[in-house]
């Protein structure tokens, strides 16, 4: 049921006892490719934002350009659906003026790691309260398979025909490596329990969430996470009562490994491991300073304003 | 050239000099102090701009700014300083050269000479340390430099500054600024009480020990002065016109934007921008803002957009280089009716340019720069006064159209300082509170008017609006459009804004006579040397008349009709273009200035344009050549004017 179907005025809802459904959630019909991973993360988000019953007027998705950049139009949330890389300075803005509203970034990776790059390097200094989903399919999607930072070594490309020229950019080592960052992720589509455990305990950390999401492209790469995608023995479950463990999983993924995410120097390690696919929470410091609380200001009415003006002017009098 | 060493001894005792002394009476004076980088001379000039500006003169001051941080000494290069034109009349802007200047050596004061920015009979009081120094380089540079100034009929007076100052202190580098603050207020018979207040008042943060020194400093230069020099000059207080404030024209812009109730500065720093910044990072808190230092123009631009989106409107402030970075920002801003302010403090451009330089080079770039059909409001302040009032106008426009404001200041604006009637600030003024009331049912993300283009802003937290705005091109319901109609429609709700929005301003008076000869027309800083050169060429009989336009777009309306009432239209800009007669230039492929390529297009009359890119404000001085030259073009030319 959505808010505006509802026959009773809306500000005559009783919102305390109002539950929110996934259907609540959902925007227009999605129009990704089929078998497109990022179905299955809208579906999660979805999931997460009725377990949260976050209400969807206070709720704001922001994304860049790319495939995975629609997807605040999918959701029946507030949305900003901005310019390519350039999501993160339009979430810090809203951060900045509206503490009161719960804000997700949605990027690609050649929208994040790449044009973006930039401002994903700040974010994670400023530490915003935010989750950011990077949907990293290692190609660019939208504009048609042209290599992407994050594209794996001798992967063939429209721009790079005879394979990619340089190792892929490893974004975990990245958000690992900046000052002040405070949750780090990674978590695959094609496992959405995981998923949907992982982008839960992102929303419940206080502070920038980096989550980066493994999502296929059948259309473009869909050799890239072939492997791990077939082979669970491929991946390593990172568990610990203060990361994601889903017991469901046990059976398939039986890899797992014990790694407490307050261990920054493990996580480094765990973030530059080649051998396999690391799936859960490498890193995370609730303690760590917020800017949108270190920026926080008291409120002024405008009158209070006019008053203070009139003194501010006195300084300039003559 | 005099030097006076001789004709009058600077030994010479006090009575037998003040029976010689002359006084003058003039309408206003226009004074420099110009030392090395450091040595303190633009403290001096304040002081003595803002005790003038006290005792009732007009007042004007601009930086003398080195090109270099840390230039070496007695350089030309490191020349920095302070200029105060002071007036009896208000002073609207910096003049045509200096009539008294105080130099802390020669070079310095070469580099002024170099610059024409002294006037042919100036007075000159230079520190004469240097003509007997020990270095017999510096005694050479000393030699070759007088050499070089006798061409002109400058007064040349040596003042032994530095020997003076070391009968009370050590280090006369710290302390010679004083000196020259107390000889200044001996010739301009400053109030010694309101002197001492303001060395107070600079020197706030410093000791009582510092404040006495300097105090003594400034009393040994007023004795010296009363005592060695045989003239005074006398410029009246204007007439009073009600409380008065003084500040430059970034503090102005800095203050209006907290009057307008926005509540977030987001930049990242560029000259001559940045001093709006500093000083709302003094301030701005107290105010419930802050100013958001971002990791680069584009990350400023977005996180201003993001806060207006989240229902506050803020501004990000820049120059040229920064809002070339905020282009495609602003394409978005305006796609989806994102209310948002720009400041651009213009400098010299294309690329780094000048820097510290004043130019009106950016107006095309701001009105054309951003890709695809975006249109958007700019308005340009033409005083420091309008520099506070402007961000008032321009968050109220932002809000009420949904659209992006860019506010074009100046490097002229930014560094001069004036005296203006005191702003009476009103909660009017300010953004009203969030309203975070449901959006009535039904009312779509952009629910057009389809006479006026104007749609209710929704904002994120309202319940039941809930809409995905989008750089795409969308229908009214923000869903992105799929068919043809949609795009041209869209784009017409965008476009009438700014129809409706000129439809509510008046067309621009005229100053001078309503018809005439010659209408000069003129943005944003040199409306003051303008209108002050129209006056002088009136003086002379010359059928002149200006008009300054604050709204570049929409342009303001009536303009076609001012024209007409006119032999001949000419711009008056600072920003390059072509000159007729240059080798390969031509009527047709001539580049014109900026905003006269605008009026050329806006109403099909043939408005010529005199535009220079000195790196300096056009003196009034040069636009009354230029208005000579044009109307005798005008009497001249068989074809006479242009208005067929
Ligand atoms: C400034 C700018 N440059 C380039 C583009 C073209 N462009 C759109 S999306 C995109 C890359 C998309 O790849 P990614 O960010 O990985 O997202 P995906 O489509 O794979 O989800 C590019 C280059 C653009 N829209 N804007
Ligand atoms: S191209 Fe790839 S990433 Fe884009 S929608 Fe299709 S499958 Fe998804
Ligand atoms: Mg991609």
């Amino acid at each position: 049921m959505t808010a505006h179907s509802v026959h009773l005025p809306v500000l005559e809802l009783n919102l305390e006892d109002y539950e929110y459904e996934m259907s609540d959630y959902e925007g227009a019909r999605a129009r990704w490719c089929p078998g497109c991973g990022d179905h299955s993360i809208l579906t999660a988000v979805q999931r997460l934002l009725a377990a949260e019953q976050l209400a969807p007027e206070n709720t704001v998705f922001v994304s860049g350009i790319g495939c995975s950049s629609r997807f605040p139009h999918y959701l029946k949330t507030y949305g900003f659906h901005g310019i390519h890389g350039r999501a993160l300075p339009i979430a810090t803005g809203i951060r900045l003026h509206r503490p009161d509203l719960t804000v997700f970034v949605v990027m690609g990776d050649g929208d994040c790691t790449s044009i973006g790059a930039g401002h994903w390097v700040h974010a994670l200094r400023y530490n915003l309260d935010l989750v950011v989903m990077l949907l990293d399919n290692g190609i660019y999607g939208l504009t048609k398979q042209q290599t992407s930072p994050t594209t794996p070594q001798g992967f063939r490309s429209n721009t790079q025909p005879r394979g990619s020229w340089l190792p892929a950019l490893n974004p975990l080592q990245v958000a690992l490596g900046v000052t002040n960052t405070s949750f780090v992720a990674q978590t695959a589509e094609w496992v959405p329990a995981h998923l949907y455990a992982t982008l839960r305990a992102a929303r419940q950390h206080r502070g920038l969430s980096f989550v980066r999401i493994l999502q296929r492209c059948p259309v473009y790469s869909s050799a890239v996470y072939l492997e791990a995608v077939q082979k669970p023995s491929n991946i390593n479950m990172l568990v610990h009562d203060d990361g994601v463990v889903v017991h469901e999983l046990d059976k398939i993924y039986t890899n797992q490994v014990a790694h407490d995410p307050h261990d920054l120097d493990a996580a480094r390690r765990i973030a530059g491991a080649t051998d396999r696919v690391n799936l859960g929470v490498l890193f995370r410091d609730g303690s760590k300073p917020r800017y949108e609380e270190t920026r926080r200001v008291p409120p002024r009415t405008q009158a209070e304003r006019v008053a203070l003006i009139d003194a501010e002017l006195d300084r300039y009098a003559i | 050239m005099h030097t006076e060493t001789e004709a009058r001894p600077t030994g010479e005792a006090g009575a037998a000099g003040a029976a010689r002394r002359k006084l003058l009476s003039v309408a206003e004076h226009t004074i420099e102090i110009v030392s090395d980088a450091g040595e303190g001379a633009q403290k001096c000039g304040q002081i003595f701009g803002a005790v003038s500006a006290k005792m009732g003169n007009g007042v004007w001051t601009v930086e003398i700014i080195p090109a270099e941080i840390q230039p070496p000494p007695r350089v030309p290069e490191g020349a920095s300083g302070y200029r105060i034109r002071i007036g009896s009349q208000p002073v609207t802007n910096w003049g045509d050269a200096t009539t008294l200047a105080v130099a802390f050596n020669e070079q310095v004061l070469l580099a002024r000479h170099r610059l024409d920015a002294l006037a042919p009979d100036a007075v000159l009081l230079v520190e004469n340390k240097w003509a007997t120094d020990e270095d017999p380089d510096i005694r050479a540079a000393w030699e070759s430099a007088m050499s070089e100034l006798s061409g002109r009929e400058y007064r040349i007076v040596p003042v032994p500054m530095e020997e003076q100052c070391l009968t009370l202190v050590d280090n006369p580098r710290k302390g010679k600024n004083m000196f020259a603050l107390g000889m200044l207020a001996c010739i301009y018979d400053r109030d010694m009480d309101r002197v001492r207040e303001q060395i107070a008042y600079a020197f706030r943060k410093k000791s009582e020990e510092i404040y006495r020194s300097n105090v003594a400093l400034l009393e040994l230069g007023y004795a010296w002065a009363g005592e060695h020099l045989d003239f005074r000059i006398e410029v009246e207080p204007a007439p009073s016109s009600g409380a008065l404030v003084v500040m430059n024209g970034n503090e102005a812009l800095g203050l209006g934007a907290i009057a307008s109730g926005m509540e977030l500065c987001a930049m990242y720093p560029i000259t001559p921008a940045t001093s709006v910044s500093h000083y709302l990072s003094e301030v701005f808190e107290r105010f419930g803002g802050i100013v958001h230092q971002a990791e680069d123009e584009i990350a400023a631009v977005g996180v201003a957009i993001g806060a207006s989106y989240a229902g506050k409107v803020a501004f990000t402030i820049t120059s040229g280089p920064g809002l070339a970075l905020k282009t495609e920002f602003l394409g978005l801003a305006v796609m989806t009716e994102m209310p948002l302010v720009v400041v651009n403090v213009q400098r010299g451009g294309p690329s780094t340019g000048l820097p510290t330089k004043v130019e009106q080079s950016d107006l095309l770039a701001a009105l054309f720069g951003q890709t695809g059909d975006a249109p958007h409001v700019i308005i340009a302040p033409a005083t420091i006064e309008e520099c506070f009032h402007v961000m008032v106008t321009a968050r109220r426009i932002a809000e009420a159209f949904r659209t992006v404001v860019i506010v074009l200041s100046d490097a002229n604006l930014a560094t001069g300082v004036t005296p203006f009637a005191r702003p009476k600030p009103e909660v009017r003024w300010q953004a009203e509170p969030l309203d975070l009331a449901p959006v009535p049912d039904g009312q779509k993300a952009y629910q057009w008017d389809p006479r006026t283009g104007l749609s209710p802003r929704v904002i994120p937290g309202q319940p039941g609006g809930m809409y995905t705005v989008t750089g795409l091109s969308h229908d009214e319901g923000s869903k992105v459009a799929y068919s043809s109609g949609v795009h041209q429609h869209s784009s017409a709700m965008r476009s009438r804004k700014l129809a409706v929005l000129q439809s509510l301003l008046s067309p621009p008076p005229v100053y001078g006579e309503s018809k005439g000869d010659l209408l000069v027309v003129g943005w944003g800083s040199t409306k003051g040397a303008i209108e002050e050169a129209v006056d002088r060429a009136r003086a002379d009989g010359l059928q002149v008349s200006s008009t300054h336009l604050r709204f570049l777009s929409p342009l303001e309306p009536g303009l076609k009709k001012i024209f007409k009432r006119f032999r001949k239209v000419m711009t008056v800009e600072i920003n390059y273009s072509d000159e007729p007669g240059e080798p390969f230039i031509t009527d047709e492929n001539r580049r014109r200035g900026q905003l006269s390529l605008l009026l050329r297009s806006a109403t099909l009359v043939d408005v010529d344009c005199w535009t220079r890119v000195p790196g300096e404000p056009l003196r009034p001085g040069s636009i009354v050549e230029a208005i000579r030259s044009q109307l005798h073009h005008l009497h001249h030319s068989p074809r006479g004017g242009n208005q067929s």
